[in-house]
């Protein structure tokens, strides 16, 4: 039976020896995470992990890897039947990688001043927030949804994005204007587009579908339907939104 | 019982002689190599499908892959057979009129495999008896064409330093060339040559060189050790000279110049290679110390033209740093080259052809922008010409990309990048298929993509010009003229190119779409 102890080794050796939680998280640790990291993962994930052509690191939680174990794995293994290829790094490599992964989605804590209560009041009534953004089932979805936004986004960026929004909107919410051989225009949310069709969202939240064959102008326009609250909102009031928002940690 | 038998089954399989690959114009309804002919040419001369009757192009069959990873091959086709294969490595023989499986090889590989950009195949080759596929744990395998058993299985490279086969193989009188992958992970490139009969190694040419070779001093130190200059897309071959041409990789790291001072030779260049010694009759380099990861693995075409007013033996080759080659494939001559896609690395080429590059253009620790992107204006897909219409055919890229520098600390097995890419944030990206004049590198005309494509293209003698969208679409273009005259939407992004052959005297037209390869013919 000599044969089967090394069978066993192999089936076993792997998960048990991995433990639950990275042991290799200092700061030194995240350094050496980023060596590693730009030398060997950037080149599809992108130098921040916001994606080139690999997915997108720069998440609160990712997806296939929400325990530090998973990432562990997957780093270690790669994923199969996708270009994640794995990694012979040794462990501790492969958990200082795994450190500065997980530092890429991480929302830098600021002190939130607001009152949040104050805030929730004003997401619904004098904001009106709920005409376009979503917040669990309710609201709309001609604005990116707000569900969970506290754990995507911090307190200066919420603040930021409320005083100026034009400033950087969102590929999946540009603004698209076509016109139709009748010369009737009709504006929306770009959803998708391809070489010969336009699927947009419209101001009444329904998906509408287009072939280009039938439509003579698409423009993109530069602008988001979003006001800028600068002056509409006073310091106070805007404070509490961001408190608000900031504590927004979607469904536990 | 006996004669119903024979009436239905498969007509018998010759042997695919040298011969028959050297003259495979003359038997149009089969496709014996991975571009239709030697030369590069992703040519189709069956004209049952034309510009006039495309529009009633309707599925024939569909093959379903069972694998989620991108679907590369190139379909081969001999009296009746259709061969691909699959990722991550397996090969299918199918009934090309029923589309129903004849056999079947199915790889058994590692757990980890080590290979960048997916476990993928772009196809088999044939000689003789015989059906060769690389594997991504780097073996080169000929299997019975009438059973798919193994016949040979011989280890090219190591996987675990990151070696890996994705190209399709180049078999050639009575060789068969193989390149190799892992440009990625700080290999040394080679092509090699083996015994298409035993499997043994005929010839290796590493593609970095060493020791007392003089072009090893272009590489700083002992950088040339992880050079990389990987030979991942097949090449092509004039029986005339008796050469190969071959396009060799990025060096590695990719995007970190500074370990690896010098032109680092012979990556990113067009390698000619004398067929039975594996001897270099001459080479040219497109991107000398490439920092942008602009392999020059794309397809080689031969054409016999006037150039100049001087009927010469042609090398046309569109290159993913965005300049258009004319060489004299006899001497390797530069003899034309220019943009044909944005780019913004170079102010143009010297006499001798080489880039006068842009300051500012390398890849920094904040990010550069320059177009074109890492994959490039063109890349492995193939482009084709007509010898009807003169044109030279290419799915062609528009689109930028931020580089960026990053450490690059070599480990055996470990990508070996040093830094990194990403698009450019709002960059409305796009591309086209485009007819080029191959000797003076005009446009003649073009169809615009709304996404840069990753596909290639086939013209045929029915005036077309077949190709895909990123976007799931395969089309068919007027060969002339550009203009669309048919579409169908195969629900998947298209990483393959279009081939086309005949069976039982009618015309199909083959492409993968997505997981699934669609054949087309017209509605009965």
């Amino acid at each position: 039976m000599f044969w089967l102890a090394p069978f066993l080794l192999f089936q076993l050796q792997q998960p048990l020896d991995i433990p639950d939680k990275n042991p290799h998280t200092t700061a030194a640790d995240i350094e050496q995470g980023k060596r590693l990291y730009m030398g060997r993962c950037a080149g599809c994930h992108g130098p921040s992990g916001d994606g080139g052509k690999g997915a997108n690191l720069a998440v609160p939680t990712l997806p296939r890897a929400a325990a530090d174990r998973s990432l562990y794995r997957i780093i270690r293994y790669g994923i199969p039947d996708t270009e994640m290829p794995g990694s012979l790094m040794d462990a501790k490599e492969l958990w200082q990688t795994a450190a500065f992964v997980h530092s890429l989605g991480q929302v830098p804590s600021a002190p939130i001043t607001g009152n949040p209560q104050a805030g929730a009041q004003l997401f619904k009534s004098k904001g009106a927030c709920l005409n376009c953004h979503a917040l669990g089932n309710e609201g709309g979805r001609i604005g990116p949804s707000l569900t969970g936004i506290g754990a995507r986004r911090g307190a200066a960026h919420l603040k930021a994005k409320i005083v100026n929004p034009t400033a950087d909107v969102p590929d999946q919410f540009r603004l698209v204007q076509l016109t139709n051989k009748a010369g009737k225009t009709m504006r929306g949310i770009r959803l998708n587009e391809d070489t010969y069709s336009i699927q947009i969202r419209d101001f009444s939240g329904n998906p509408q579908s287009f072939w280009k064959a039938d439509i003579t102008q698409i423009t993109q326009e530069k602008k988001t339907n979003m006001p800028a609250y600068q002056g509409k909102l006073t310091d106070t009031e805007l404070n509490d939104l961001v408190a608000f928002l900031a504590n927004e940690k979607g469904a536990q | 019982m006996r004669l119903a038998l024979l009436l239905l089954s498969l007509p018998l399989l010759a042997q695919v002689t040298h011969q028959r690959l050297l003259n495979a114009e003359k038997e149009p309804g089969n496709w014996l190599t991975y571009s239709g002919n030697f030369s590069g040419h992703r040519f189709s001369p069956l004209k049952q499908i034309t510009d006039q009757n495309v529009a009633k192009l309707t599925p024939a069959w569909v093959y379903q892959s069972n694998s989620l990873q991108k679907f590369e091959t190139t379909p081969l086709v001999v009296d009746g057979v259709m061969y691909i294969s699959e990722a991550p490595s397996h090969v299918t023989a199918l009934d090309t009129r029923t589309g129903r499986v004849i056999w079947r090889y199915r790889r058994t590989l590692p757990d980890d495999v080590r290979v960048c950009c997916g476990q993928v195949n772009r196809g088999v080759a044939l000689l003789g008896d015989l059906v060769y596929v690389g594997t991504v744990d780097a073996h080169l395998v000929a299997l019975d064409a009438k059973t798919g058993a193994v016949r040979w299985d011989v280890t090219v490279a190591d996987n675990k330093t990151g070696h890996s086969i994705t190209v399709a193989p180049l078999a050639v009188k009575d060789k068969v060339i193989i390149g190799i992958a892992g440009g990625e992970y700080g290999i040394r490139g080679f092509l090699d040559a083996y015994d298409a009969k035993t499997g043994k190694l005929a010839w290796r040419f590493w593609t970095v060189p060493a020791g007392g070779d003089p072009e090893a001093k272009t590489w700083a130190g002992e950088s040339y050790k992880r050079g990389s200059a990987a030979t991942w897309v097949t090449g092509a071959y004039d029986p005339d000279t008796n050469l190969l041409y071959w396009g060799t990789g990025n060096p590695g790291p990719d995007w970190n110049g500074e370990v690896r001072a010098g032109d680092n030779l012979y990556s990113d260049c067009l390698i000619a290679l004398d067929l039975d010694t594996g001897k270099l009759k001459w080479h040219f380099q497109f991107t000398p110390h490439d920092v942008h990861d602009w392999d020059a693995t794309e397809v080689p075409v031969l054409i016999n033209a006037e150039f100049r007013g001087q009927p010469r033996k042609l090398l046309l080759f569109p290159n993913r740093n965005a300049f258009y080659y004319v060489l004299d494939r006899v001497t390797g001559q530069f003899l034309l080259g220019k943009p044909y896609a944005k780019q913004t690395w170079a102010k143009g080429l010297d006499d001798s052809g080489r880039p006068i590059r842009l300051p500012g253009t390398f890849p920094t620790v904040e990010g550069t922008r320059v177009w074109p992107s890492v994959a490039g204006a063109n890349n492995w897909y193939s482009p084709s010409y007509s010898p009807d219409t003169k044109h030279l055919y290419v799915a062609t890229r528009e689109a930028g990309a931020v580089y960026y520098f990053g450490n690059a600390e070599y480990k055996a097995g470990e990508q070996f990048n040093g830094g990194g890419f990403r698009s450019i944030p709002g960059e409305e990206e796009w591309g086209a298929i485009r007819a080029f004049k191959p000797t003076t590198g005009e446009v003649a005309w073009e169809y615009k993509l709304f996404t840069p494509p990753y596909s290639g293209v086939l013209s045929t003698a029915g005036n077309l010009v077949f190709g895909a969208t990123a976007e799931g679409q395969m089309i068919a273009l007027n060969a002339t003229t550009g203009k669309l005259l048919w579409r169908f939407q195969g629900g998947g992004t298209v990483r393959s190119n279009p081939m086309s052959y005949q069976s039982d005297g009618k015309q199909y037209v083959a492409m993968t779409l997505g997981n699934s390869l669609y054949v087309f013919h017209l509605q009965p």
